[in-house]
């Protein structure tokens, strides 16, 4: 086989399959807080700390739960978790806007900010007060165990890892069909634009707040069920990820659903192709790359200025 | 400023000078908070006066001790040489990120930031001279022009004091002066200031480097106490940490970054032992604050002493 630059073609497809993977992360993240900081004009700092939530409640569930409730049997397979979690998470991501993110609407945008942050520090804290760091492994379910080989260009592809990118890309352009294509995103769409004069035509948008944070934290779960079995499942595992996601989301802008979808997608392409020829630099390639963005292109590359 | 405010002024410069003279509280805690009051002082600068939130604020804190500490021990340069390298440094890391950050705002502004003092940390893990994980131990306190030993702890506490005192009076200064007033005319209203014809994005930019350069002098000061330079100093707790002091102090107050730096620094000495417990405390303390205690504790004092009045 031919090298470039002392890369093999199967380092190569294998790293941009690492950063597809990775991509799909930011993408279903950025993703949700996009759609939050549309209706709710808060950014979510919370976003990271309820994906490791999520991926925490999927083990819990496969694990733990059983024993608590004393029957060591029964566990949550990962197919129940895959649709329980993101329930569960809206659920909670309901209960929060109800009761504090409400409050503050009427506040400067930074206060959503900084409650978000402290409850982020609290998920945070709690789990690596009852778990520590060390992590803890999560067994992928076993018909996506093993891999395909593909062997006419000599490397082989992980199942479950095929599975994490089809199956976010399915949520991801479900949710982006339903907010462009259907009546009920027209509503959100409109609700982004002038909330007021929605609420005159007699839309309940007090309402469809609170659903759009629940779909939010909602994907958030279930990005973590996905995650838990590819990375070690850990109370920091989210807010590593975070900080980068917004970096994803200053390039991208948070004006529109594809724009933060495609920009999540190509951020992790570009960091894994770094990995292959300037491994030192991964982890910095995004921020360097948000800085050009600032300094070309300030809104964003799909961003207006709000 | 009232005659009564001086009063409280010179009350609290007497029980600081007095300190070393009793065995309650320890000097090195008390430099510790004073570094942080510093730190929380240069902050408010920022996010009180000026109205830009920056979650990056570590970067200019620990980049400085680093600086400070690399130089202090492995060039075997002066104390004043260090810290005068720590917070040149770290004022030109913020003119950079700064440069960048401002021409995005609100929200953007604070995830601009992150970002970029994220990236500091990922530099500060990975190139050789900052130790990695073991961080710069062991940095040598020195002796003060060559004359005066630091490595007492009543005469570091002395030198921390006076430099505490001479960032207070600079911060001060700065907003007391029509400087200051343009700043707040800012973040009232920036469009209006545009409107009025002050170039806003100039303002902003030498305020931001202006807060960063004392966060790095707050960063040299403390590598110096503690001798220490690590990654805790740039890691985003570290920007979360300040945020919480400001505003549990209260926000576009004089003196309300310091009485919140006094309390989260005691409070964390006070939870150390029992492991994550002071994350979650930090936690639940911004969402009280945030959700009913905007105004932090100076905010809440003084709004109750204009009622009365």
């Amino acid at each position: 086989m031919f090298e470039l630059l002392g890369i093999t073609p199967q380092g190569l497809i294998a790293q941009l399959l690492v950063g597809l993977i990775n991509g799909s992360f930011y993408a279903i993240l950025s993703l949700g807080l996009a759609i939050i900081f549309g209706l709710l004009n808060i950014i979510n700092f919370s976003h990271g700390a309820q994906y490791t939530m999520g991926a925490f409640i999927a083990w819990i569930g496969l694990t733990q739960f059983g024993q608590w409730l004393g029957f060591p049997d029964l566990t949550i397979n990962y197919w129940f978790a895959l649709i329980l979690v993101p329930l569960i998470m809206a659920g909670f991501g309901l209960i929060l806007e109800r009761t504090m993110l409400r409050r503050l609407y009427h506040l400067d945008h930074l206060y959503g900010l900084l409650l978000t942050f402290g409850l982020a520090l609290i998920i945070e804290g709690m789990f690596r007060h009852w778990y520590g760091i060390s992590g803890e492994s999560y067994p992928a379910p076993e018909i996506l165990q093993g891999a395909i080989p593909l062997e006419s260009i000599g490397i082989v592809l992980p199942k479950y890892r095929i599975w994490v990118v089809f199956i976010s890309m399915t949520v991801c352009f479900s949710t982006w069909y339903v907010i462009e294509r259907t009546k009920l995103g027209a509503y959100l769409r409109a609700g982004t634009e002038n909330p007021k004069l929605l609420q005159a035509f007699g839309i309940n948008v007090p309402l469809m707040i609170s659903l759009a944070y629940a779909y939010g934290v909602g994907l958030a779960g279930f990005a973590g069920v996905l995650a838990a079995p590819i990375f070690q499942v850990n109370p920091l595992m989210g807010s590593n990820l975070i900080i980068v996601v917004f970096a994803v989301v200053v390039i991208g802008g948070m004006g529109s659903i594809m724009g933060a979808i495609l920009t999540g997608l190509a951020l992790g392409l570009v960091e894994g192709l770094t990995k292959v020829f300037y491994p030192e630099a991964s982890g910095v390639v995004i921020f360097v790359i948000m800085a050009i963005v600032l300094l070309i292109r300030p809104a964003g590359l799909f961003g207006r200025e709000k | 400023m009232s005659s009564k405010v001086k009063l409280l002024y010179g009350i609290l410069a007497l029980i600081a000078l007095l300190l070393p003279f009793q065995d309650f509280i320890y000097l090195v805690f008390a430099m510790k908070v004073l570094c942080f009051a510093l730190f929380a002082c240069a902050f408010n600068l920022l996010l009180g006066f000026t109205g830009l939130l920056s979650f990056g604020h570590a970067a200019f804190f620990g980049t400085s001790a680093y600086i400070t500490a690399y130089f202090c021990k492995e060039m075997g340069l002066s104390t004043e040489l260090g810290i005068i390298l720590g917070v040149i440094g770290s004022g030109v890391l913020g003119f950079l990120i700064g440069a960048l950050a401002i021409r995005r705002q609100g929200i953007y502004f604070a995830m601009v930031t992150l970002a970029l003092s994220q990236m500091v940390y990922f530099l500060a893990v990975q190139l050789p001279f900052t130790g990695g994980e073991d961080g710069i131990q062991g940095v040598p306190r020195g002796k003060l022009l060559n004359f005066i030993d630091l490595n007492n702890d009543v005469s570091m506490y002395y030198f921390v004091l006076a430099v505490f005192l001479l960032g207070f009076a600079l911060i001060m200064r700065t907003v007391y002066s029509p400087f200051g007033q343009i700043l707040k005319a800012i973040r009232e209203n920036e469009p209006r200031a545009i409107s009025l014809g002050y170039d806003v994005d100039r303002f902003k930019l030498t305020a931001f480097v202006l807060s960063a350069t004392l966060a790095g002098l707050a960063g040299s000061m403390k590598a110096l106490v503690f001798q220490l330079a690590t990654l805790t100093d740039v890691h985003w707790h570290m920007s979360g940490e300040v945020v919480l002091m400001t505003l549990l102090g209260g926000m576009g107050t004089i003196l309300g970054p310091a009485v919140g730096a006094g309390i989260v620094v005691s409070l964390q000495n006070y939870l150390a032992n029992i492991g994550s417990w002071s994350t979650i405390a930090t936690g639940f303390i911004f969402v009280i604050c945030v959700l009913a205690f905007r105004r932090g504790v100076v905010g809440e004092i003084s709004a109750f002493f204009k009622s009365k009045s």
